[in-house]
């Protein structure tokens, strides 16, 4: 953790040390690692509908977040609908996006890289003929996703690429996104 | 029967220890279930060759003195060499002998065996780290009609159904016998997790030269940051083929092997690749640059070699625009699965409990400070990077030996075997 460059303090925002300390922690006490995230959404009218995010589990007992937050989604007007939101798969490369940002940011403390800035573009491709049922043998989800990260650090290319390369390593969405994962719907 | 030492494994660790043992008048055996170097008699296929180089087989008071110090061991000449190196050394082995518990027994140890019981002071586990091949969970779900094996079983193409085969795992088994099969007229799909690239030669010397002319082998267990983060590691993406070429997912896609992400799934008959392929090649094409920048370093600081080409950079790794992320094994003719996913050691005789949650020994360098009188060998990064080498296990043995005299001489004052 130390290095000669004592002297200049890197300080991109992201405590390291509490993340590697909890690291530490929960290897010897697994049950406190096991989270749980939740999300409840409302249908608002038409297409659109209305997340709310405020609890989650974690530690061993119920969290909050500092406050309530909301997200709006629906569908753009080329659709038919009334554009009160962006649409779920955007926010999805949102999520994703946002996800592996956070970890070049702690990737760099950790490594002792000063960012100065930090900008993702994401596109991803899609056929909607999978989601109108046009054609059974179009998928309904991305083609592929592009992201292109523009980094200004004081760091080489080359370790601009290894932080962008382990921030993926270490990112749930990522994760999410590239392999399976059960999912179950009910009715309650 | 009574000895102060047991050593159980007559590999190349157990066999270290026996040399140090003996210089050091401890009275041990070293039990055996087969013969010396059985892992390498009975679980490996049969192209294999050693990864490490002909000289780089140290072992104290033993090394090769054969004519092709750069040439690799093929698997007979591995089980000689090291049965040369238990007679040469006159190591008491016990062959044949199976041991089916390890418990405590007053202030030491009693060993359990299909030949009679033993009682020491010590005890040495060197049976390996490689004793069971680790299959993932959704092997259970491979489809009726399609061969399932693991590398130990694996031994050559003939072995292997006409048609496609899935070759799990991209390390140093899987990408050896994905190269195997295609050139034998499989069609083969490697299914890449991360991985650790290495060129087999960088500037003319083998990569093993480099790593030990340059003290990275010797790296201690002690001094590195992450150290359950190295002792997790893949092995490394090597051959040693007769030609010394450089094996790695570009020489494979060269030949016709297709590569997918890692085998995330399998349902219904299709096997789920993880879209993570271009970041696994990414990262291990970053880490191999990283360890050639610092041999560069390292000759920058050390001149005078010779013999040793200009630095040069090696392509990255190529992946297609869109590797396959379902794959259907019946209409995509996959016939046989191969899981070279790794390995775990058999710890189902051990009956002290020093096993951590992954059924692993917690060790101090070896020592196992739970259970005073234990030491462990043979496990990767135990107290250096090579010690899981045959030229790495000296090292360790003359450390632990030391240590294990040291707990002899504080235990037993009267009873102590020691020459002076």
């Amino acid at each position: 953790m130390t290095t000669a460059t004592a002297s200049k303090t890197v300080d991109n925002g992201v405590n390291v040390e509490a993340l590697l300390g909890a690291r530490e922690a929960l290897i010897n006490a697994p049950e406190a690692a096991k989270f749980k995230w939740r999300a409840s959404v409302t249908w608002v009218g038409g297409t659109h509908s209305r997340s709310t995010i405020d609890g989650f589990y974690g530690l061993g007992e119920e969290q909050k977040h500092r406050s309530t937050f909301t997200f709006d989604a629906d569908h753009p007007e080329v659709f038919a609908s009334a554009d009160k939101g962006a649409t779920p798969v955007e926010l999805v490369l949102a999520g994703l996006a946002s996800c592996l940002t956070a970890g070049v940011a702690a990737v760099a403390q950790n490594r002792e890289i000063q960012l100065r800035s930090v900008t993702a573009t994401l596109e991803a491709g899609m056929d909607i003929r999978g989601i109108l049922g046009a054609d059974p043998d179009v998928r309904n989800g991305f083609e592929g996703i592009k992201v292109t990260y523009t980094i200004d650090a004081d760091a080489s290319r080359e370790d601009i690429e290894a932080l962008v390369a382990q921030s993926q390593k270490r990112s749930a969405v990522y994760d999410i996104i590239t392999n399976p994962t059960n999912v179950t719907v009910e009715v309650a | 029967m009574r000895t102060t030492t047991v050593i159980i494994g007559a590999g190349q660790a157990g066999l270290a220890m026996s040399w140090w043992l003996a210089k050091h008048s401890i009275d041990h055996v070293v039990l055996e279930r087969g013969e010396p170097a059985n892992s390498w008699r009975t679980e490996r296929w049969d192209s294999l060759r050693l990864l490490t180089p002909n000289w780089q087989s140290r072992l104290p008071g033993y090394r090769y003195q054969g004519s092709d110090p750069d040439g690799f061991r093929t698997m007979p000449e591995t089980i000689a060499f090291l049965s040369d190196y238990a007679k040469a050394i006159a190591a008491p082995v016990r062959s044949h002998t199976t041991v089916t518990s390890l418990r405590r027994h007053v202030d030491g140890y009693e060993v359990t065996t299909d030949k009679g019981n033993w009682r020491c002071d010590t005890v040495v586990i060197a049976s390996g780290a490689c004793n069971i091949a680790q299959v993932p969970s959704v092997s259970a779900s491979v489809p009726d009609g399609v061969d399932s094996l693991t590398t130990m079983q694996y031994r050559n193409p003939d072995q292997i159904a006409d048609g496609g085969v899935l070759v799990v795992g991209a390390s140093a088994s899987g990408t050896q016998i994905a190269d195997e099969l295609q050139r034998a007229g499989r069609s083969v799909t490697l299914a890449v997790g991360e991985h650790v690239r290495i060129p087999r030669v960088y500037r003319g010397k083998d990569i093993q030269w480099w790593m030990d002319a340059a003290g990275v082998l010797d790296e201690r267990y002690d001094t590195i940051d992450d150290i359950v983060r190295v002792r997790n590691l893949p092995s490394l993406q090597l051959a040693g083929y007769p030609d010394r070429r450089t094996i790695d997912l570009n020489s494979l896609t060269e030949i016709g092997v297709k590569l997918a992400g890692r085998l995330a799934g399998i349902n219904h008959g299709k096997g789920q690749f993880s879209g993570s392929l271009r970041n696994v090649c990414a990262l291990a094409d970053l880490k191999m640059n990283r360890l050639l920048n610092s041999i560069d370093e390292w000759v920058a600081e050390n001149p005078a070699s010779e013999g040793i080409d200009a630095p040069h950079r090696f392509d990255a790794t190529e992946v297609e625009e869109s590797p396959a992320l379902l794959v259907d094994f019946s209409r995509s003719g996959i016939k046989t699965i191969i899981w070279a996913t790794g390995f775990r050691p058999d710890y189902s005789w051990l009956d002290v409990p020093v096993l951590d949650r992954k059924g692993l020994v917690r060790h101090d360098g070896g020592v196992v400070t739970e259970s005073p009188g234990m030491y462990l060998m043979g496990m990767p990064f135990l107290r250096r990077r090579k010690s899981t080498l045959i030229d790495g296990v000296g090292d360790d043995a003359r450390d632990l030996s030391a240590h294990l005299v040291a707990h002899i001489k504080a235990t037993s004052p009267l009873s102590t075997p020691l020459v002076a």
